[in-house]
């Protein structure tokens, strides 16, 4: 970590999108983590899906809980409103923030004690409402602010950095945003940056209660012999169910792997995923099938990243509702207040 | 015993079992009376269950028209065996009983100090319906129709408003209509020779009021006054909150071709309703939620961190007794500490207290107003003898002319004319800052959202200087906030006496009956409503211009005293406190025989009326 200003210059030639932006104004304040976190990694990869996909900074708005992970949207998207909410709460923050404005792209970024262990019930109810939000969860598997105790999705068995063995059952997240009606679930490893933009991408794609849960290796306190969490570990035990390609209407984006077959996978807003599957026997727009394939290879050890579940027919909240297109937050005495003659009638009625 | 003999000034008690459909029967009995335009204030006495447990409602019929709980019953209606001791014991010597005789009851079960009236309910209408269900509905219908007649009211007033309940349902009118004749006829026939002492009698004081519960009315001033987000979790008393605001929102803002102008979402609990509340008033959209005392507790560590952040949002408290259940079906003034200094650290909030279902309704209409512009958690303390009864108040009223105060919020064009942005600075000496919605401007007015740890720019910052800053910046913005908030309201007595009584919220109609009852007695005193916290400074001057002031609260612990004291250095052997909080509403005769009482212990002596202090 480091105290030393970013730059604001940059180099006149530096690419610009379709928006106008380059890469750098997709940046934040320095990070304050450790040097070599995995969660700065994942930052890295908010900035570029970002910028790849032309999306205006400021229409993005950043919501997060409490704990390393949710410091992180200040190092991203600086000039886009962020708000670091209450520990293990930001799923309802989120969710009353969509419902006053559906124009903007909602992200949460959350860690594993805030999601798994104090805010498991809004993890839970945010999946199941289908609030339209791309949900990263930055899964360490221990508290690192608070230095180094067990989170809820610590593996039983592991061992901490003061040799303590973990005897609880691990929370599985993707399996329970799959069971809790998520619409598009994923898991990505913030050392392998290749296959977590092109989710990341898919996740803003799509109109639903999107999560991916992201490995990400604590350096400072669950990165040893041991840990299940660990660089070492993750890359040794990583399955990879496919990588998606590319996004079609988006530049192409390539991922270094293996020759594979490729699904397409439309999406609400008419983009198609292409889906190079790795493994012939995972179809990702099966949910069933999606919980069984995680479950059988998490009996194995093996930790598998990929797309997992993508519902190309999902609904918001918003559609839930029936909320109109117009921002509530944008309505206004005409829209929204019925007048004294309604109150006239209502007082008569009250007779 | 002679008869109680009384027109248009008599308590009815009805006590039923729950879930046994008495409650649209007791609703049509009260207000046929109000279309005979004689007021009257009815009250639900319910358990926390849904079928089985007793319940009851009180009627107190008034002509002058005083709305508080009396207290003491002249006619009983005991149409439950589990609680007839206790409700035969109830009633006021020389009272009435009104109860179904179709079995036998022994002696010893009745008083000799009362006049007991008999009918055959039972066997009435299990020789009429075959169907179980039936019988048991058009019972409560039957006693309507028998006690309309008893006390000589207007035929047609029940007959017109039963009409009205089931206008377009004509299968049901009929049966109806045809059971309160039943009952009438039966009364007629058999217990009006000689007609009873009580009587309801044609007036004209009810003139264009409205009756109405609290509940639906805060719901309706959250249409009016724009909330556009409601998220809740149900607790009693405050659940109707919500359902009401659901039901007008159908009606005033649901369009099939264009979509719903709200949302409204049921939360998983306390913690998520106000979080979503949080999220929308950080967006700019105006949000509420309604809640009691539990989910007080469950919101405070939210509530704390819209303080620090400036964030608006409404919090309707509807009161009650404690946690758990049993007290909680009843009302209480019980949260005022718990709401004014929700939170850790140094946090202080804005408290509402309407009197009535009008004051609900312009409170929490007002609130979304004084949310935005003081950009802070506000609260409307209600309570459930507010809330979950109807009463009889002041139509609502609304000017087209009136617009939403959004607060200081800068626009894209502001951003674009160079107008400095800090979201924590303050640039007009009031304490509050100038925000900005998300999403206003490609490269100005973003700012990270956080509680404490950050400067008067937002940025992140742990310096002492910067904290301070802040806070004293928020102690400012408490101050403009008591000029902004529904001022006190003071009633002077004829002449000039050294005693003061401050009161607040459903404790006002009993105090203005209590105040009529002193001064019977010659007691004088000048009282002042408080309508919020913070404490206007004509709340410091009331006590200050009294030599004895009373407190009037329905808790326990006189927790406005203790905020009164604590806020504006009041000694405290200056506030007496006079304190009701069995879970009954307050009474005037509670009220008068404590505030008497005292101070003929104080040997004040009590004025002629001629005479000045």
């Amino acid at each position: 970590m480091t105290y030393i200003a970013k730059p604001k210059l940059h180099h006149p030639t530096l690419p610009r999108n379709q928006v106008g932006f380059t890469r750098r104004d997709y940046e934040g304040r320095i990070s304050t983590l450790c040097a070599g976190c995995g969660h700065d990694s994942i930052s890295a990869a908010i900035i570029q899906a970002c910028w790849e996909m032309d999306i205006e900074p400021h229409r993005v708005a950043k919501l997060s809980g409490i704990g390393c992970s949710s410091k992180t949207p200040d190092y991203f998207l600086g000039n886009s409103h962020g708000f670091n909410t209450v520990h293990g709460r930001m799923p309802s923050v989120l969710t009353g923030a969509n419902l006053a404005n559906r124009d903007l792209l909602y992200l949460g970024v959350s860690g594993d004690g805030d999601s798994a262990s104090i805010g498991l019930g809004q993890f839970a109810h945010g999946m199941r409402r289908g609030v339209n939000m791309v949900y990263v969860l930055e899964n360490n598997g221990v508290y690192g602010l608070t230095k180094g105790q067990f989170s809820a999705t610590a593996d039983e068995g592991s061992r901490s950095k003061r040799g303590v063995v973990n005897m609880d059952a691990p929370i599985d997240t993707v399996s329970l945003a799959l069971i809790m009606g998520a619409t598009f679930v994923a898991r990505g490893f913030s050392g392998d940056k290749g296959q977590l933009v092109p989710l990341i991408k898919a996740a803003i794609n799509h109109r639903g209660a999107a999560f991916i849960d992201v490995i990400s290796p604590c350096v400072a306190f669950n990165n040893h012999a041991g840990s299940t969490k660990s660089y070492d570990y993750v890359r040794e035990h990583n399955d990879a169910v496919n990588r998606i390609d590319f996004i079609a209407l988006r530049p192409e984006v390539t991922a270094d792997t293996g020759v594979a077959e490729v699904v397409e996978i439309e999406q609400h807003d008419g983009t198609v995923l292409h889906l190079r599957r790795i493994d012939p026997d995972h179809d990702p727009t099966d949910k069933i099938a999606a919980m069984n394939y995680v479950q059988r290879h998490q009996a194995k050890g093996e930790i598998v990243t990929g797309l997992l579940y993508a519902d190309p027919h999902a609904r918001d909240l918003h559609e839930h509702l029936s909320t109109v297109q117009r921002p509530l937050n944008q309505l206004g005495e005409s829209e929204l207040c019925p007048g004294a003659a309604a109150l006239a009638r209502f007082n008569a009625s009250l007779r | 015993m002679k008869p109680i003999a009384a027109v248009n000034d008599f308590v009815v008690k009805f006590a039923n079992v729950n879930g046994s459909g008495s409650a649209s029967a007791n609703e049509l009995f009260a207000r046929a009376i109000l279309r005979m335009g004689v007021p009257v204030s009815p009250r639900n006495i319910f358990p926390s269950n849904i079928q089985g447990l007793p319940t009851w409602y009180e009627v107190r019929v008034n002509e002058r028209g005083w709305l508080g709980r009396r207290g003491g019953v002249d006619l009983m209606v005991a149409m439950n065996p589990q609680t007839w001791d206790a409700d035969i014991a109830e009633i006021e010597p020389g009272g009435y009983l009104f109860y179904d005789n179709s079995k036998p009851l022994p002696s010893s079960k009745f008083r000799e100090d009362i006049t007991v009236i008999g009918m055959p309910l039972t066997q009435i209408c299990n020789s009429t319906y075959s169907d179980p269900r039936q019988r048991q509905l058009f019972k409560n219908i039957i006693y309507l129709g028998a006690l309309s007649m008893l006390l000589g009211m207007e035929q047609e007033a029940v007959a017109q408003l039963i009409g009205e309940q089931y206008k377009g349902k004509e299968k049901l009118l009929q049966p109806n209509l045809h059971a309160l004749g039943l009952g009438r006829d039966y009364a007629e026939a058999h217990l009006t020779h000689p007609p009873i002492g009580l009587r309801v009698r044609r007036a004209d004081n009810v003139g264009d009021r409205i009756f109405v519960d609290g509940n639906s009315a805060a719901a309706l001033g959250c249409v009016y006054g724009g909330a556009t987000v409601c998220a809740w979790y149900p607790i009693t008393p405050s659940s109707s909150v919500a359902e009401a605001f659901q039901k007008y929102c159908g009606k005033y803002r649901a369009d099939e071709a264009e979509g719903n102008r709200y949302a409204i979402i049921q939360a998983e609990d306390e913690l998520a309703s106000i979080g979503m509340c949080v999220g929308a008033g950080w967006n700019g959209a105006r949000a509420f939620t309604a809640t009691s005392g539990p989910g007080i507790s469950l919101m405070t560590e939210f509530i704390g961190l819209a303080y620090f952040a400036e964030i608006p949002v409404t919090i309707i408290d509807v009161q009650r007794g404690g946690p758990s259940t049993g007290m909680p079906t009843r009302t209480q003034q019980a949260d005022v500490i718990a709401c004014a200094y929700a939170s850790h650290g140094d946090t202080k909030h804005v408290l509402l207290l309407p009197e009535d279902p009008k004051e609900c309704f312009e409170h929490a209409a007002a609130a979304l107003d004084l949310a935005d512009r003081l950009q802070t958690p506000v609260f409307v303390l209600t309570d459930l003898d507010i809330g979950m009864n109807q009463r009889l108040c002041e139509p609502l009223q609304w000017d087209d002319a009136r617009t939403y105060d959004r607060g200081k919020v800068m626009t894209r064009e502001m951003l674009d004319a160079g107008t400095t942005f800090g979201r924590y600075l303050d640039v007009d000496g009031d304490g509050i800052p100038y925000r900005t919605y998300p999403g206003t401007h490609p490269s100005k007015g973003g700012y990270f959202t956080r509680g404490t740890t950050k400067n008067a720019y937002a940025s992140y910052s742990e310096a002492g200087a910067d904290y301070t800053y802040n806070v004293q910046r928020l102690l400012r913005k408490l101050e403009t906030a008591k000029q902004l908030v529904p001022q006190p309201v003071v009633r002077h007595a004829a002449h000039r006496t050294k005693v003061g009584v401050l009161y607040y919220g459903s404790t006002a109609p009993a105090m203005a009956e209590a105040v009529a009852e002193l001064e019977e007695g010659s007691i004088l005193i000048d009282t002042m409503r408080l309508r919020a916290f913070p404490f206007p400074d004509s709340v410091a001057d009331f006590i200050q211009d009294h030599e004895q002031v009373f407190i009037v609260e329905q808790n326990r612990d006189g927790q406005m005293r203790t905020l009164l004291v604590n806020e504006l250095g009041i000694d405290p052997a200056r506030l007496m406190a006079i304190l009701h909080y069995d879970g009954t509403p307050i009474t005037a005769r509670y009220i008068t025989a404590e505030i008497g009482e005292r101070i003929r212990a104080m040997n004040i002596e009590p004025l002629r009326k001629d005479k000045v202090a």
